[in-house]
């Protein structure tokens, strides 16, 4: 079951590292790759604006806070993969259905996250802007929405690795394409080596992503609000 | 030439906290304010003398009574009255720039214009090399001049400062002191300035409204008749002592319900202990 990593068990045989690098060379991975990642910002950026609106009500009408409010947590703690065979009823087996489960799971993360933001912007802030004249929308978009930036990062951060799980779990189960469908086919034909081929390259994408892009916004947004110093 | 600017009428404030046992933060405040009048709100804490501020700048509603600006009856806030808070409330994702424009844009005068009065006034709190920095670049005091800038850039009628230099040092704030008295008289704006300091009321106020606990409202106005700028000479003193008398009697009353009745400011006051010299020069 534990294929060699990097010396063959007979002469020839498979190793991880080679299958690694001969399925990249024939682009079979970089494809499938390519496949998941653009599912991946599909459905994330589905899910900002709806999480961003959906938060935005709870935080403006306490009618929505203690209806819809409630119910987000509630099925956040269902596992998103549990809508799988729901969402194949709805929208086929497809891109789509992958979509759906990805939205389902970050936008709720989403929702939690720039709901509680809205509601803990510094009430001086608030202060201030409305004895400037500020009020309505434009108190929204000019005050608690920046102020907020800090703690939506944040949140983003948590809802893209929740979305990025989602992908693969749409994939295992859904055989749409992408690094998923591969996973299984690896696993129907016992090639362990392309499993962990894939495993690799599932762990590098996350890392490349939550470092290349979150950590550097937040590292920048911190900086320049002063709250970590500047180097 | 004087008009009445602001006009407080039986104002009356009070919180349901608890249901049935209203607090009462104000009781029956009656005063006037003229036009470019400096006047500070005095008192111990829980006076009501922010609330009252509040009040004025349409942040908070009263209950009862009437408010008059301009013989107008005041409906929420206004650009006429801007508030400077005692934490300067900075926007820190803006530049101090963008902070002091922020106002001018909902005013809705046109970028190039907003920037020119906003550097013209950061000239006047001596910050133009601070333009293009965060608000968290800046000290405390920095701070407090941005903030007052960013009031002052929107032209107001009414100045209303809510302890703002509680939290910054006695050197900062004395500078501050004499900064805000030139800008005051350069503008000739009303200023309502909230203070738990006497010698800051003294120094910066024509008129000092001493406020009263429980209930809240007005107890005493003292006119301040010492010649502009101010120092500590034998008049000013005088009428700091005469303030501390009346504020020791609002604050007993405080503590006396905090602590319990046989709580007493005067005699609790040790100025030394007579037994550790009894002898000492044998």
């Amino acid at each position: 079951m534990w294929p060699p990593v990097i010396i063959p068990n007979d002469p020839g045989g498979v190793t991880i590292l080679k299958t690694f690098y001969e399925s990249m060379l024939s682009g079979q991975l970089i494809e499938a790759t390519w496949v998941s990642v653009s599912r991946l910002f599909i459905g994330f950026i589905i899910s900002i604006f709806l999480g961003l609106f959906l938060g935005f009500l709870i935080y403006k009408y306490k009618l929505v806070d203690e209806t819809l409010g409630f119910f987000v947590t509630t099925l956040q703690a269902i596992p998103n993969i549990v809508w799988f065979p729901l969402a194949i009823l709805w929208f086929g087996l497809g891109v789509s259905s992958v979509i759906f489960i990805v939205v389902l799971g970050a936008t709720l993360s989403i929702t939690i996250a720039s709901s509680t933001a809205f509601k803990s912007v510094s009430p001086l802030h608030i202060r201030v802007a409305k004895t400037m004249g500020s009020s309505g929308f434009h108190l929204f978009r000019t005050i608690i929405f920046p102020a907020t930036v800090p703690q939506l990062i944040s949140g983003f951060r948590i809802a893209w690795a929740l979305a990025w799980r989602a992908v693969l779990a749409g994939e295992l189960l859904g055989g749409s394409g992408g690094l998923g469908t591969l996973l299984d086919l690896g696993r129907s034909l016992q090639a362990m080596d392309l499993v962990f081929s894939i495993m690799i390259i599932i762990g590098v994408v996350g890392t490349l992503i939550d470092n290349f892009v979150f950590v550097n916004i937040e590292r920048r947004v911190l900086t320049k609000w002063g709250i970590v110093p500047q180097k | 030439m004087t008009t009445n600017h602001i006009v407080l009428n039986n104002l009356h404030k009070s919180f349901n906290v608890k249901k049935n046992a209203p607090v009462i933060a104000l009781d029956h405040v009656d005063f006037t304010i003229q036009k470019g009048e400096f006047i500070s709100l005095l008192g111990p804490s829980g006076c009501g003398k922010s609330t009252l501020l509040n009040i004025i700048a349409g942040l908070d509603q009263q209950t009862s009574g009437e408010l008059l600006v301009n013989g107008k009856p005041v409906k929420g806030p206004g650009n006429d009255r801007i508030v400077v808070f005692q934490e300067s409330g900075l926007f820190p994702w803006l530049s101090v720039l963008d902070n002091v424009m922020y106002g001018l844009l909902i005013k809705g005068i046109d970028k190039k214009e907003a920037e020119a009065k906003a550097m013209e006034w950061l000239a006047k709190v001596h910050l133009t090399k601070f333009a293009h920095s965060q608000p968290h670049e800046l000290s405390g005091g920095m701070k407090q001049r941005v903030a007052i800038a960013r009031a002052l850039v929107m032209d107001p009628e009414i100045l209303l400062m809510d302890e703002p230099f509680a939290a910054l040092d006695e050197q900062t704030r004395m500078v501050l002191h004499k900064e805000l008295e030139n800008l005051w008289r350069e503008t000739k704006k009303t200023i309502i300035f909230v203070t738990h300091n006497i010698r800051e009321a003294v120094v910066l106020s024509d008129r000092i409204v001493l406020m009263k606990t429980r209930p809240g409202g007005i107890k005493n106005v003292f006119e301040v008749q010492a010649a502009r700028p101010r120092t500590a000479d034998s008049l000013t003193t005088h009428l700091e002592n005469r303030i501390l008398e009346e504020l020791e009697q609002e604050m007993e009353k405080v503590l006396k319900e905090e602590f319990g009745s046989d709580y007493s400011l005067k005699t609790d006051r040790v100025s030394s202990n007579p037994d550790r010299y009894m002898g000492s020069d044998i």
